[in-house]
């Protein structure tokens, strides 16, 4: 029996002693020399994820103007952040269009701009424009502001999404006889494509399925910087359907996650835009597991052939919340480019970077293999169950 | 020779047969893989002309001499490789094989020489990676 602590395994990456692998490169070294070796061998196996992740947002402090203002609207760029807390603080989100977009009464429209793009402007430190009102008060008189701002003259900015990293999600076919727009990408009629959107056997939540190893206080990469996991994520749904490898079939688990935006970079935090849908934010989140035992690094080890996702329509079955599915395709066969449902043969495209995925548990591999990224034990891993919602319980 | 190239054609030019006469005049073959004309506005075609070389050439400044305008078609998508982030949302999109998930790098390779110039990538690409360049 393989047991390590979070202790041990610090010390050793303090010491420059630490193995660490990605959750690509811990696959074949098991199917190489077993679980047990690897198990011995391996201290630390890195994840990463690279995709649109619409609840994804910041909170802002604006600083105080002479004279004071309590900003009581606040709009970066043209794009509103929702000002209804202290003066001035807000919250920007990823999917906030400006007032002034056509939005899709020119259907399907093009969504060129909005928070998500607002977020990369400022982490690859172009200038913003602030602009301001408030009602004017006996403590803060200012009514109008309006500057250029960039990242690094603001007091405070932190990134905090409150659902990323999720654990499997729908592979998105169209079974109507026309195209569909969606959050999906653009969907070609009767099953011209399928769309999916999880890095597979790299995603965080596939290589640790049952929370053992990630909760409030998880140390990771985000955005290009430092982060940490803050809580679960909404929609957080652990009770979804589980392989016997415990990985869930349907979207189950997700993250909210927390950071400092100045360490973070436009490389890694990027606006998108969906045609007829809105626009978004691409997230990069790396998630570092420690190989604490052996069932732990076997539940590194799982591969695309290992790892199922739904086929879901989105011309009907999706937007009515009907939740029915019409088939179900690994990792493997979504990744080659073709998925057969039923008797067709359908393409697939991706919408989460893989290659972004894997350059992000590399790039963080040399973080822990530098010895300058420890890691933290989770004050409490987020709940496997939600019988088990208990956020008293440290492990 | 064939080539592939972009015509532009100034709102002075859009009601003349050009293609008539360079099939007829100059024996040329001309695929029409994408175009854009207006009577009185001006309009844009995306061609492919073959033919002897002399007929081309002669082709070309028949074409040129009448107020056509010619851009070589590599001029017009670009792929702005800063700007992907290889998520390959378009390859299911590109009617060509231009944009192409190379495996089991799953790196987005886009090939210039089959573009046809459809455009289609250019709202379809999240990152607004592409780009028409004329
Ligand atoms: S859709 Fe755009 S960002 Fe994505 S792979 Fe294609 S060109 Fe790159
Ligand atoms: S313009 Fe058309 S053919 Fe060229 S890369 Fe874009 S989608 Fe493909």
């Amino acid at each position: 029996m393989i047991k390590k602590t979070y202790e041990e395994i610090n010390a050793k990456i303090r010491a420059g002693e630490a193995v660490v692998v990605t959750a690509e490169e811990v696959i074949s070294m098991v199917r190489e020399q077993g679980v047990e070796e690897t198990a011995a061998a391996v201290d630390v196996v890195t994840t990463g994820t690279f995709g649109p992740m619409c609840s994804s947002g910041a909170f802002f402090c604006l600083g105080h103007s002479k004279p004071r203002m309590k900003m009581s609207r606040v709009f970066l760029n043209g794009v509103e952040a929702y000002a209804g807390l202290a003066a001035v603080d807000a919250y920007l989100g990823a999917t906030q269009i400006p007032e002034t977009d056509p939005d899709n009464k020119n259907f399907p429209g093009e969504f060129n701009y909005g928070g998500g793009h607002v977020l990369e402007d400022l982490v690859a430190g172009k200038e913003v424009l602030l602009e301001a009102t408030a009602y004017g008060t006996d403590c803060y008189p200012k009514k109008k502001l309006e500057k250029m701002v960039r990242l690094e003259d603001l007091p405070q900015a932190t990134l905090y999404n409150p659902r990323n990293a999720y654990q499997n999600y729908n592979v998105a076919v169209n079974l109507s006889d026309r195209t569909l727009y969606t959050y999906m990408g653009i969907l070609k009629p009767n099953m011209g494509n399928a769309n999916y959107s999880t890095s597979g056997q790299l995603s965080p939540l596939f290589n640790d399925p049952l929370y053992r190893t990630i909760g409030m206080g998880t140390k990771i990469f985000l955005g290009g910087g430092v982060g940490y996991v803050s809580w679960q994520g909404t929609q957080h749904s652990p009770d979804a359907l589980r392989g016997e490898n415990g990985v869930p079939l349907t979207p189950a688990g997700t993250l909210a996650v927390i950071g400092d935006m100045k360490q973070m970079s436009s490389k890694w935090l990027r606006g998108v835009s969906f045609m007829g849908y809105g626009v978004s934010l691409m997230v990069g989140v790396g998630i570092p597991i420690p190989i604490l035992d052996e069932e732990i690094l076997k539940f590194t080890a799982v591969s695309d052939e290992e790892i199922f996702a739904p086929v879901v329509d989105y011309s009907e079955s999706y937007p009515q919340g009907l939740g029915e599915t019409i088939g179900q395709v690994s990792y493997a066969q979504l990744k080659s480019g073709e998925i057969s449902v039923g008797d067709r043969l359908i393409p697939t495209a991706p919408l989460s970077s893989y290659r972004g995925a894997r350059d992000i548990a590399i790039l963080l591999k040399e973080w822990i293999q530098e010895g300058e990224f420890l890691l933290t034990r989770p004050v409490f891993t987020i709940p496997a169950s939600s019988e088990k919602f208990n956020y008293k319980g440290a492990i | 020779m064939k080539q592939k190239m972009v015509l532009y054609f100034p709102s002075t030019t859009t009601e003349q047969p050009f293609t008539y006469y360079l099939i007829k005049d100059y024996n040329l073959m001309i695929n029409i893989l994408k175009a854009n004309i207006n009577p009185r506005k001006e309009g844009r075609a995306v061609v492919e002309i073959s033919g002897d070389k002399k007929d081309y050439l002669a082709g070309l400044e028949y074409l040129q001499s009448r107020g056509v305008k010619i851009f070589p078609l590599e001029q017009e998508i670009v792929w702005q490789e800063d700007r992907c982030t290889h998520c390959g949302a378009c390859v299911v999109i590109c009617p060509a094989g231009a944009l192409v998930l190379e495996r089991p790098e799953m790196e987005v390779k886009f090939l210039g020489e089959k573009c046809i110039v459809c455009e289609h990538c250019i709202k379809a690409c999240p990152s607004r990676a592409m780009e028409a360049r004329y």
